[in-house]
């Protein structure tokens, strides 16, 4: 792309052919008054705040009237005025065009402070207004989903809400109704915005309009002091600010990175903060008489490390919301200090082919956004962005608007693959292997995506690799959770003739150190539940009260993300660091809690500790077995988790929680008119009746959420990879 | 001679059941279309643009010449290209489009068909404004006619040329009026004006490759064609060529549609529409629709075609000739359309959203005698500020009558704040003023 000089205020600016003139200013340090202009949405030039002069236009004449900047692309040779008598003139015009119908209620509005509109008021303002009139009023607020309120009064209709959510996560929902003075964002009948992402529309608003019921009238901007962080909900490691005071996080907002997710960020990266502060352990405990008692640390640490001395066999099961530091500490404990193999992080679902998988396909590799960008056909197998990976879903709906070519191989053609533009291969679970081999147009500018659900799916993981081998396209393991990458870089994965996680359950341990599980993810929730009964010795590191906790012999409160520095690792294989942002006395990160133990165990007599017990037999895991011994009659259960469920760290958040989507199971459009709404699901485990709705499914197969019924799948439903029976409800 | 009429397109209106096929048939109706399916696309386009035919929609851009900014025809991409004749006539003040798909709609149906042969459309839509169903329902029921005649559908007079031609009533805006909003109304969306580029030439309905012409400017492609391009470019001036519908309105005797050749001064209209009312004189008038600058007493004689209005001050625009006599209060009538505009402003860009709505209530304020001298000022400094700072020229438009008429009566702006009120008795502006005397 050629460049162009152009003239601006003086100062000669050059730029890629095709930018607008108000990011050309920008590049020349000039900054232009604006409301609707938003840098990663398209123009609009409704505001007009941004009108600048332009004498020359390159070609030697000039416009005769002020033009908006945000509109209009620089030209060689042309010159622009932001700060002559022509631009201040109009600019001040409509500045005070747009304070004549707003309330100026600044000392009592949540924006107030950091608002676009007042600040801008005051730097490209007259000061004083000549309206003496009336002004137009609305009831308000108004709520325009649970948790995103609109007060129509201060708005000033710039469109930047709605832009969002038709151009972004393509959520439309808001739009503009009403015209003239009484023009109003509003939503249809009954049908509130309903996005994912919906409170980006409140942190892009320059008026203090769109509010979040979780937030308004909490805390006023200067008295907050804000910290950068990286999201923990998912592998996708958005940049956020966390805005706390005295102690608490007051709300969390996108951080700005062009390189990860731009800034935008989930519903749950925003709103998903309470957990840190419910239910949390506050002091380390011991079991005594049956009765777990709060204990010092010195006391905690010391039981501990006796116990871990004494046993024979010790698993280690971290979970996978680690940060790296964490990782590495649990790899370095369980290796060095306990010298047991049976190390696995994954809380969920798993396979020994994934295990492979991981290290051989997954650890230190790289695949970035920008390569999705750059890509000519993105293949997603066994993983749904929109529910499992915000920012990724967004970054992919972005290439995809560019004319990224994206291919799913998905149970059913969901809203998310809509979302996408993405082409929809009907793929049962089990199926994804032959599915791969039959996928077409991949080639070494290609890439694919495979989340952690081909665990489940024998040959996937190998097939996607193969495929990826054939074609020299690049290859990436999208997970879940904020600590899976890191912990597959850290290894926390089964060591020779080690146990892996499911393996640990059955083998009947002498003891378990566990962090981060919660029994109810992983492939047999009651086997779980058993094994920690049977384990002579359990140590449970964790944040709050679980089912783990209630079982362990010893329990170690550790810090939440927000209460230490560290480090996650994205699905990318990139590095986000993130500091501190609470300082807490006894707020100790997994690391610092190992560590302790790890002194204590070198005073216990560290060779008396953890060797692996012959007698443990390692036997194959075997979660595939259940999908090759069904009933040919049934249906093949597809899940995930939704964005928005029972998950453990959504709890407390009662307004993103009100922002969810109801759960419906899916079920093929046939069986659907033959059963009607609402079906009771049977499988290994027990029964759910639950609403449904129909969908273009693969053959015999239903989709139920992971989470958001009952205990969730695993234990109230199915066994992974197993077959229900499906009858239409009493 | 210009101070003669010269019906064209309102000819036949006095006709039995001018509005019915065969009526039009009768006086040598879709003969002009057989002479253009006769000639190739590009002879059509080029006698039109001979003709000196100009967008008789306000703007007064040549009609051919905009046929030309078509992309060439790219086998690589065959987007369709579509012919919309914008019929949102809903100015106040204009009424010519209306009455003339009311008396004689197959003009316009033919005319539909000629423009989109020469332009190479296969699809056309009528644009009508919402509120006038009884216009709606006659050009529906002509289009139907001329589908039963022949004259559209697939392979028309055996030339093996197709047209499909749909009529859109609108939902009463008046921003639908302005080509991009209507384009946006038409493909089902809200009606706001589009960021240019990309022009409907390049990128219109649908995204595709568009034509957009005022409904009066679509009837006048039959006549061209049929008597040819200089026949029409010998009427009016050497600029302003053609014929076109005049609207009287007001405080005349017989109001009505005149149609005479551009270049004519109101001096003769008058004349024509029987003078002033009895015992009245002519205060002022708009040249054509609100939306244009006043004219007053001393515009008489200013030649009606696009560039002798522009040069004393206003726009020919659509030749809404609405003549005010003495009876009326300036103030008021201003106020009046500074209110519609607040009304139909479309909400998209500050100017015209916030600034109509101030300016009606510093209006208000002064009409009854309630503000300050000042205030001419603030209104004048407000309509600066609207002035080619709003999105599309109808922001511009809601300035005319503020700026103008402080421009010619300013001491009548005074005389309210003078007297703590309206100088005007507003009863004897009415047509009933002398029934009540």
């Amino acid at each position: 792309m050629t460049d162009v000089t152009v003239k601006i205020d003086g100062q000669d600016v050059t730029v890629p052919e095709g930018t607008l003139v108000i990011r050309a200013a920008e590049e020349a340090g000039i900054e232009i008054p604006r409301f609707c202009d938003h840098p990663l949405l398209a123009p609009v030039g409704a505001c007009r705040q941004c009108l600048v002069d332009i004498p020359d236009a390159g070609n030697g004449r000039g416009f005769p009237k002020p033009q908006a900047s945000c509109t209009i692309p620089v030209a060689e040779g042309m010159v622009v005025e932001t700060q002559n008598t022509t631009a201040v003139k109009a600019q001040q015009g409509i500045m005070e065009f747009l304070l004549v119908n707003h309330p100026l209620d600044c000392p009592v509005c949540d924006k107030g402070g950091e608002c676009p509109l007042q600040n801008q008021a005051m730097s490209h303002g007259q000061g004083e207004t000549r309206f003496e009139g009336t002004k137009r009023t609305f009831p308000k607020p108004i709520n325009l989903s649970p948790n995103v309120l609109l007060d129509r009064e201060r708005c000033i209709v710039c469109q930047r809400c709605t832009r969002f959510a038709a151009e972004i996560p393509g959520d439309p929902g808001i739009a503009l109704i009403q015209r003239g003075a009484q023009q109003q964002i509003g939503i249809a009948e009954d049908k509130p915005f309903s996005s994912y992402f919906s409170g980006n529309v409140i942190q892009i608003c320059p008026v203090g309009a769109l509010t979040s019921d979780d937030y308004r009238f909490r805390a006023r901007p200067f008295d907050l002091v804000s910290t950068p962080g990286v999201a923990e909900h998912d592998a996708c490691g958005a940049a956020i600010r966390i805005d706390h005071r005295r102690g608490k996080v007051m709300r969390r907002l996108a951080g700005n990175d062009p390189e990860v997710n731009e800034e935008w960020i989930s519903d749950k990266d925003r709103f998903g903060f309470r957990y840190a502060v419910r239910d949390r352990l506050t002091s380390p405990m011991i079991r005594e008489n049956g009765e777990l008692r709060p204990a010092s640390w010195l006391e905690a640490v010391a039981v501990a490390a006796q116990g871990l001395a004494g046993a024979g066999s010790v698993g280690v099961l971290p979970g996978g919301r680690l940060t790296l530091e964490d990782a590495k500490a649990y790899a370095a404990f369980a290796r060095d200090t306990l010298r047991t193999p049976h190390l696995d992080f994954r809380s969920r679902p798993l396979s020994e082919e994934e295990t492979g998988f991981l290290r051989s396909r997954v650890a230190g590799t790289t695949v970035t956004y920008a390569d999705l960008d750059a890509a000519d056909h993105v293949v997603l197998v066994g993983l749904e962005p929109e529910d499992e990976a915000g920012t990724l879903f967004l970054r992919l709906r972005k290439a995809n608007r560019a004319g990224l070519r994206i291919t799913t191989l998905s149970p059913y053609a969901s809203e998310g693959s809509r979302k996408l533009g993405a082409q929809v291969v009907l793929t049962a679970p089990g199926a994804e292997k032959d599915a791969l081999s039959q996928v077409s147009g991949v080639t070494e500018a290609s890439v694919i995506l495979v989340g952690e659900r081909l665990a489940t799916s024998p040959g996937a993981y190998s097939a996607a690799a193969e495929l990826a081998d054939r074609t020299g396209a690049r290859l990436a393991w999208v997970p879940r959770r904020a600590g899976d990458r890191g912990a597959v870089e850290a290894d926390l994965l089964p060591g020779e003739n080690g146990l892996d996680a499911e393996a640990m359950v059955r083998a009947g341990l002498d003891a378990l150190v566990i962090a981060g599980v919660d029994p109810d993810d992983t492939a047999d929730p009651a086997a779980f539940l058993a094994a920690l009964d049977q384990a002579g010795f359990v140590v449970s590191l964790e944040q709050r009260v679980t089912a783990v906790t209630e079982r362990a012999d010893v329990v170690l409160p550790v810090a939440t993300a927000s209460e230490k520095a560290g480090t996650f690792v994205t699905w990318e294989g990139r590095r986000r660091p993130f500091e501190k942002v609470f300082d807490k006395p006894a707020a100790y990160s997994d690391a610092e809690v190992l560590g302790h133990i790890t002194a204590e165990l070198s005073l216990v007599g560290p060779e008396s500790a953890g060797v692996a017990d012959e007698t443990v037999v390692s036997s194959p895991t075997t979660t595939d077995s259940a999908a090759t011994t069904t009933d040919s009659a049934g249906f093949r259960l597809a899940t995930w988790r939704l964005m928005l469920d029972n998950g453990t760290l959504q709890s407390g958040d009662k307004a993103l929680a009100a922002t969810a989507r109801p759960a419906f199971v899916r079920i093929p459009a046939a069986l659907h008119a033959e059963l009607g709404d609402v079906v009771t699901i049977t499988g290994d485990r027990g029964s759910w009746t639950l609403p449904a709705l129909p969908a273009e499914m693969a053959d015999s197969t239903v989709w139920v959420p992971t989470n958001s019924f009952g205990r969730g799948v695993w234990a109230d439903l199915a066994s992974p990879g197993s077959t229900v029976t499906v009858e239409g409800a009493q | 001679m210009t101070d003669t009429l010269t019906p064209v397109l309102t000819a036949n209106w006095g006709d039995e059941r001018a509005w019915t096929l065969p009526a039009y048939a009768a006086t040598g109706g879709y003969d002009a279309l057989d002479v253009a399916l006769g000639m190739a696309p590009e002879d059509v386009q080029t006698m039109v643009k001979d003709s000196g035919l100009r967008g008789r929609g306000g703007a007064g851009f040549p009609t051919g010449v905009k046929w030309g900014f078509l992309p060439p025809p790219d086998p690589e991409n065959p987007k369709p290209r579509y012919l919309v004749v914008n019929a949102d006539e809903s100015e106040p003040g204009t009424c010519k489009d209306i009455p003339l798909m009311m008396a004689s709609p197959h003009t316009l149906v033919e005319g539909v068909i000629i423009s989109s042969y020469a332009i190479r459309a296969e699809r056309a839509f009528i644009y009508v404004r919402g509120e006038v169903l009884h216009v709606v329902r006659r050009l529906r029921a002509a289009v139907r006619e001329a589908y039963e005649a022949g004259h559209l559908g697939t392979n028309i007079h055996g030339s093996g040329y197709d047209l499909e031609l749909v009529v859109h009533a609108g939902a009463g805006a008046y921003i639908c009026g302005e080509e991009t909003a209507l384009l946006d109304s038409l493909e089902g969306r809200r009606g706001q004006p589009r960021l240019r580029p990309p022009f409907p030439a390049v990128a219109g309905l649908y995204a595709s490759p568009t034509v957009i012409n005022n409904a009066e400017s679509i009837a006048s492609v039959p006549a061209i064609v049929k008597n040819g391009a200089d026949w029409f470019a010998g009427m009016g001036t050497e600029k302003s060529a053609g014929v076109g519908i005049f609207s009287l309105s007001g405080h005349v005797k017989r109001p009505g549609q005149y149609e005479a050749p551009l270049g004519i001064t109101l001096r003769t209209l008058i004349d024509l529409a029987g003078g002033i009312r009895e015992g009245h004189e002519l205060k002022f008038w708009t040249p054509g629709g609100s939306s244009t600058p006043l004219f007053t007493q001393e515009h008489l004689d200013v030649t009606l075609d696009f560039e002798g209005v522009a040069a004393a001050g206003s726009m020919l625009g659509t030749r809404a000739l609405q003549i005010f006599d003495d009876s009326v209060c300036v103030v008021r009538a201003v106020l009046r359309w500074t209110e519609f505009y607040k009304h139909e402003s479309c909400g998209k860009c500050t100017p015209c959203r916030e600034g109509t709505w101030w300016l009606v209530q510093v209006l208000e304020r002064l009409e009854k005698g309630q503000g300050s001298p000042e205030d001419l000022d603030l209104l004048l400094d407000q309509c600066d500020n609207i002035l080619g700072r709003s999105f599309c020229a109808l922001g511009d438009g809601a300035t005319s009558p503020i700026t103008s008429s402080i421009q010619y009566f300013r001491d009548e702006y005074l005389a309210h704040l003078e007297q703590g009120g309206c100088p005007f008795d507003a009863k004897k502006s009415t047509a009933w003023a002398e029934a009540v005397q």
